[in-house]
């Protein structure tokens, strides 16, 4: 398989590959499949329709990994994927995704992806999601991940997810259904600038007893870029959950932060919180008198801050 | 080194101008330990300020090697060798210690270059490294950090704003150490501490008093000292530092 210059950049952004990975992957790029590979232990089998992947990783895996990353360098190209993850029994996983687009065309670019994990028994899955857009044409680059997580009764489940430059209008949805014992924790960060657009909607439902949930964004918006913030945990049964927002606005950045809780047992403890502000005077302050300019000082603490 | 010449600051109080800093003109030479006392709001936080260029003085001029740098920006006198230590040091989500301590000496350095500095400070470096500057951090904490980072800046001159305030027995005994560890090396640099702990007032080569925004007394610390004795310019033990006192 030949990546050029582009691809191989677009890789490194969203997956931190410098080449073909080891383990099982699947490198999609501009509409097509260009490189996979299963191992003993994880399966990718390409749907019918050429349009997703069915992963399916056998009871008792560990210290394994998938990557399916996606990336798009024509302008104009309109996909919607759908991947199936089966993580079986006791398994210990990671699973890095991620897309990204460059687009010097005029048209827009978008991959819309439905990512579905069916998370058995005690297994484990860290799965990393980082969207990248390059490319100075007019065209958009527009990515609407949908992400369904089903956990089996103590499973638990880490995402990752990261979006710090160059997307132009996001729509995420993550949906997650929890059976006794499970557990999520969610990290997002995100950064958007100019006119971008990014929406995270995420809807957690306790079902089993005694499962939890932790959903956390940090976030940074700049410019006249707009981000809306919607986190709702529902606690059906005795379980905790706590979702935080956090973000920085600069210049004329909007968000909107709408941490939503449910309780629909008395043994539900959920807990939100939600601070938006600007950089506080006296951080910037600091690290001028360390030597750093304001302009410097500032990306050192919004680097920090979306660590 | 520093020369202040008819500074003064004004800030605009509910509608009247409330003069804090009232024409003070001072002269910091080099190679020497400074201390700056007086009762609470009588300015001294102020001058700091003034020195470090977080506030801008409404009079008078301030230079520094002889260049006039009333004009200048925090990170230009920074740049020109002042280092300022907060009084209540800032939290930073996210920006670890060791961080801090890299942009403080402007360099790439090593996790051991950065773990000497916050040895220096009384800090099990190898504890702290690694952690953010946040609300996880404890006062005493956050404030030998602070020292950590203006250390590691090595300025010329290096500006502290009560370093003593929030801090226990142990890391003030430690810090006063510190200080005389700083006046040993202090090579051409200089330093200023506002405090109003006797210990450190007894470290100092002179002792500036400051009342109501204006000198009332300036010479040898062990000229000063003495007057100081039993005044409310000085506490013996701390009233800020309630475990202090000895």
């Amino acid at each position: 398989m030949e990546l050029d210059e582009i691809q191989k950049r677009l890789l490194k952004e969203v997956a931190d590959l410098h080449k073909v990975p080891e383990g099982a992957y699947n490198i999609r790029s501009n509409g097509q499949s260009i490189g996979r590979s299963s191992t003993e232990n994880i399966e990718i089998i390409p749907r019918e329709d050429g349009q997703g992947l069915t992963v399916k990783i056998k009871p008792g895996t560990k210290h394994e990994s998938v990557h399916i990353p996606v990336v798009m360098t024509k302008s104009g190209i309109k996909e919607l994927v759908y991947n199936d993850f089966y993580v079986g029994e006791g398994s210990d996983v990671v699973i890095v995704a991620g897309c990204g687009i460059d687009n010097c065309g005029n048209a827009d670019s978008e991959h819309d992806g439905v990512h579905r994990f069916f998370v058995e028994k005690g297994a484990h899955v860290k799965y990393v999601e980082k969207h990248y857009g390059s490319g100075n044409g007019a065209g958009k680059r527009i990515l609407n991940p949908g992400t369904e997580v089903y956990q089996d009764e103590e499973s638990f489940v880490e995402m990752e997810m990261v979006q710090i430059k160059g997307v132009d209008d996001t729509t995420r949805t993550t949906t997650a259904e929890l059976k006794q014992g499970a557990k999520l924790v969610v990290r997002e960060r995100l950064m958007t600038h100019g006119d971008q657009n990014a929406v995270s909607i995420y809807k957690v439902e306790m079902n089993g007893e005694g499962s939890s949930s932790d959903v956390v964004s940090r976030s940074v918006a700049k410019d006249n870029s707009y981000q809306k913030f919607d986190a709702v945990l529902r606690g059906n049964t005795a379980c905790s959950g706590h979702t935080e927002c956090d973000a920085i606005i600069m210049g004329n950045g909007r968000i909107l932060a709408v941490p939503g809780l449910e309780a629909n047992d008395v043994d539900a403890a959920l807990v939100h919180e939600a601070a938006i502000g600007k950089i506080a005077g006296d951080q910037i302050i600091k690290l001028m008198t360390l030597g750093l300019t304001e302009e410097e000082a500032e990306e050192q603490i919004i680097n920090g801050f979306l660590k | 080194m520093l020369e202040l010449q008819n500074v003064s600051f004004r800030v605009n109080d509910e509608g009247s101008d409330k003069e804090i800093i009232n024409d003070i003109s001072l002269k910091i030479p080099g190679e020497k330990l400074i201390v700056i006392t007086g009762p609470n709001g009588g300015g001294k936080s102020t001058l700091a300020r003034l020195i470090a260029g977080i506030e801008k003085p409404t009079e008078g001029r301030i230079f520094f090697d002889g260049k006039d740098i009333t004009d200048l920006s925090v990170t230009d006198r920074a740049n020109m060798g002042i280092g300022f230590a907060f009084q209540q040091p800032v939290r930073f989500k996210g920006i670890q210690v060791f961080d801090l301590i890299r942009l403080a000496t402007g360099k790439k350095i090593s996790m051991a270059d950065a773990c000497e500095y916050l040895s220096a400070v009384g800090l099990c470096a190898k504890d702290y490294i690694g952690r953010e500057v946040n609300s996880s951090l404890s006062g005493g904490e956050l404030k030998r950090i602070e020292i950590a980072t203006v250390l590691a800046k090595a300025s010329k001159l290096s500006v502290f704003d009560e370093p003593e305030a929030g801090i226990d027995l142990w890391s003030f005994q430690n810090l006063i150490e510190v200080f005389k560890g700083m006046r040993n090396n202090i090579g051409g640099s200089s330093i200023v501490i506002i405090s109003h702990q006797e210990r450190i007032l007894e470290i100092a080569d002179e002792i500036i008093v400051i009342r109501n925004g204006q000198i009332t007394a300036n010479g040898k610390g062990s000229e000063i000292l003495p007057r100081l004795t039993g005044t409310g310019d000085m506490l013996p033990g701390c009233e800020k530092t309630a475990p202090v006192k000895a």
